[in-house]
């Protein structure tokens, strides 16, 4: 059994719900912890006599994430019906697109290690609509709310390109950062806008053959986590099934587990032989949609620069880390201010570690963005010149901009007012140094001689000298002064 | 004339569609079914080699709304017809293998 190799081949369907204010097909107003059933009408109740009319928004979010998933928009498009009975979906069948999905084709890169990214492509990304919820919580009878019944949603098929469970949850991130950069998505995991079904096999080779594993769906993830752990978990078990019946893939053996959050496992779902016969034919209450080139031009031109591709510009262009490129990159918000800060004039790392370090600390406070901090990039480039120049330390330079964003003042005049300015005025530091190095005679003994005390000496005198100030010298300038005077 | 649907395939249609049919009703409706598919069967005489796939009978397209919130019929209108309720939930049978969701 040494010989023994494999790799996890994994596909993802994922299902993204839109920022629209409506549903897809009628004016009920989204919603998230509503009073159940609250939020529906004739349309999402499927009342006899209703008719679904297009959200144009929903349409317009759905072929700006596929120009942005490179897929090709179809210049036609139109609705199909799911049938399937379900408590949860009071029309008794879903509207989808079945044959002539709204995109095909494209592909997302995912960060890897060390700077490298990897294309995982799609099959298509269509529209549908949700269904509503099922609550089991009640003993012997089940509960239904339909609030969430009609919710547009966009549903992206890749490719089997993953083989990690790492790949699968950098997938997952990846796409979570571009809806949310398009603004098509809150894509809050929370709330259950991003869920995630992961198709998952094994390819296995030993004694020079090759086995595959029958095909697991797993069904309806809403954490970036049980994703990933699901993977892992369906990996392991795969392996020891295959060990000890050689099962291997077949027509018909695909099968469908859930996810066990409490005890991290998947458990086989049963379903019945002609679950999967949905009956898919076109909606006669909706007509098809159309694209035009001039209408794809005008989506097109509301697309924006990428987060991987822009967090790789960050590592080439100004030499930041991976990590603090992936950091500035995860919200749109904050890749702009530090852009906007950067024009202004500023250090990139310079800008960087501010808004790492105590800008996104703040915005996170106060559950906003970068930008609805209150203050303007070029007042933190302001700063962080001051901080570049000496005039303010790096620790003040935070303590500075947290003030910036309560009073909206200057950086300079914070800088002043709360006394935070640097001595870098050499005449007067020296009179300080000279001072300080007439009061402690027997450390500047210490430093000359040069002997095991030496380093701390010359620590003591230096503070001293920032003490004198209190605090507000520029150590660096009163170390260049020491360095001269004890030589 | 070739039979076109067997009492097995209008049982399976009959499942599907959660209607509950007498053997005399699958017999009747094989027949009436059968002599429907039968009719549609004629178009088949046609040459559609040049013609596009219909996708909806009405010759227009993007027939859209603006995403502007309209009124909600409100809990109690949309309970008023439901056989039974629990609190503000639509109540139905135990739901045992759960697949909900879209």
């Amino acid at each position: 059994m040494s010989d023994l190799s494999y790799k996890v081949i994994v596909g993802l369907e994922i299902h993204v719900q839109l920022a629209t204010r409506t549903k897809m097909f009628c004016g009920c107003a989204l919603s998230f912890g509503e009073e159940a059933n609250s939020r529906v009408c004739p349309v999402c109740l499927g009342m006899p006599g209703s008719l679904p009319v297009m959200n144009k928004q929903a349409v317009e979010y759905a072929m700006l994430a596929a120009l942005a998933l490179h897929c090709e928009v179809a210049s036609f498009t139109k609705w199909d019906r799911k049938s399937y009975y379900y408590p949860d979906l009071p029309k008794n069948y879903q509207i989808s697109q079945y044959d002539l999905p709204l995109g095909s084709g494209g592909y997302i890169e995912i960060p890897l290690e060390g700077g490298r990214t990897k294309r995982i492509r799609l099959i298509r990304a269509h529209l549908e609509e949700d269904a509503g919820k099922n609550l089991h919580t009640a003993g012997s009878f089940s509960q239904v709310d339909l609030n969430r019944a009609g919710t547009p949603l966009l549903e992206i098929v890749t490719e089997p390109d993953m083989n990690s469970a790492a790949e699968v949850r950098a997938l997952a991130v990846e796409l979570q950062r571009i809806v949310r950069y398009l603004g098509v998505s809150e894509a809050d995991m929370q709330k259950g806008h991003m869920r995630f079904e992961p198709n998952i096999n094994l390819l296995i080779e030993r004694a020079g053959l090759q086995f595959r594993t029958p095909i697991v769906e797993v069904k309806n993830l809403n954490s970036f986590r049980a994703l990933e752990r699901s993977v892992a978990y369906e990996t392991q078990r795969q392996l020891d099934v295959f060990l000890e019946t050689g099962i291997t893939m077949q027509m018909g053996n695909k099968s469908t587990r859930g996810w066990n959050d409490a005890d991290e496992t998947t458990v086989l779902q049963r379903e019945k032989e002609e679950a999967h016969d949905y009956r898919y034919f076109p909606d006669p209450d909706l007509v098809p949609v159309t694209t035009t080139p001039e209408w794809l031009d005008e989506i097109r031109s509301r697309l924006c620069e990428l987060p991987v591709a822009r967090q790789m510009r960050y590592v080439g262009e100004y030499g930041l880390s991976d990590y603090d490129a992936g950091v500035l990159t995860a919200e749109r918000a904050t890749a702009e201010f530090f852009e906007q800060t950067v024009v202004a004039g500023a250090d990139p790392k310079r800008v960087c570690n501010l808004l790492t370090q105590a800008g996104l600390k703040l915005a996170n406070e106060r559950g906003c963005d970068m930008s609805a901090l209150g203050i303007a990039p070029a007042a933190v480039a302001n700063l962080a010149q001051m901080a570049d120049a000496g005039t303010v330390s790096a620790t003040a330079a935070s303590t500075i901009l947290q003030a910036m964003t309560e009073t909206g003042k200057a950086p300079e005049l914070l800088a002043e007012e709360m006394n935070l300015v640097q001595t870098s005025d050499a005449g007067e530091l020296e009179r300080i140094v000279d001072q300080v190095l007439a009061e402690n005679v027997q450390a500047v003994e210490d430093v000359v001689s040069g002997g095991k005390k030496s380093k701390k000496a010359r620590g003591f005198l230096l503070g001293q000298v920032i003490q004198k100030t209190k605090g507000q010298a520029n150590p660096k300038v009163v170390s260049e002064i020491l360095d001269r005077k004890l030589s | 004339m070739q039979q076109q649907i067997d009492a097995d395939q209008v049982r399976k249609v009959a499942k599907l569609g959660r209607l509950e049919l007498t053997d005399a009703e699958v017999e009747a409706f094989t027949e009436q079914l059968g002599a429907i598919l039968a009719y549609v069967e004629k178009m088949n005489e046609l040459d559609t080699t040049d013609v596009e796939p219909l996708a909806h009978c009405l010759p227009i397209s993007n027939v859209f709304r603006d995403d502007v919130v309209g009124p909600s019929l409100g809990t109690d209108n949309a309970l008023a017809n439901a056989p039974q309720r629990d609190g503000s939930f639509f109540k139905v049978p135990k739901i045992l293998d759960d697949s909900s969701g879209a």
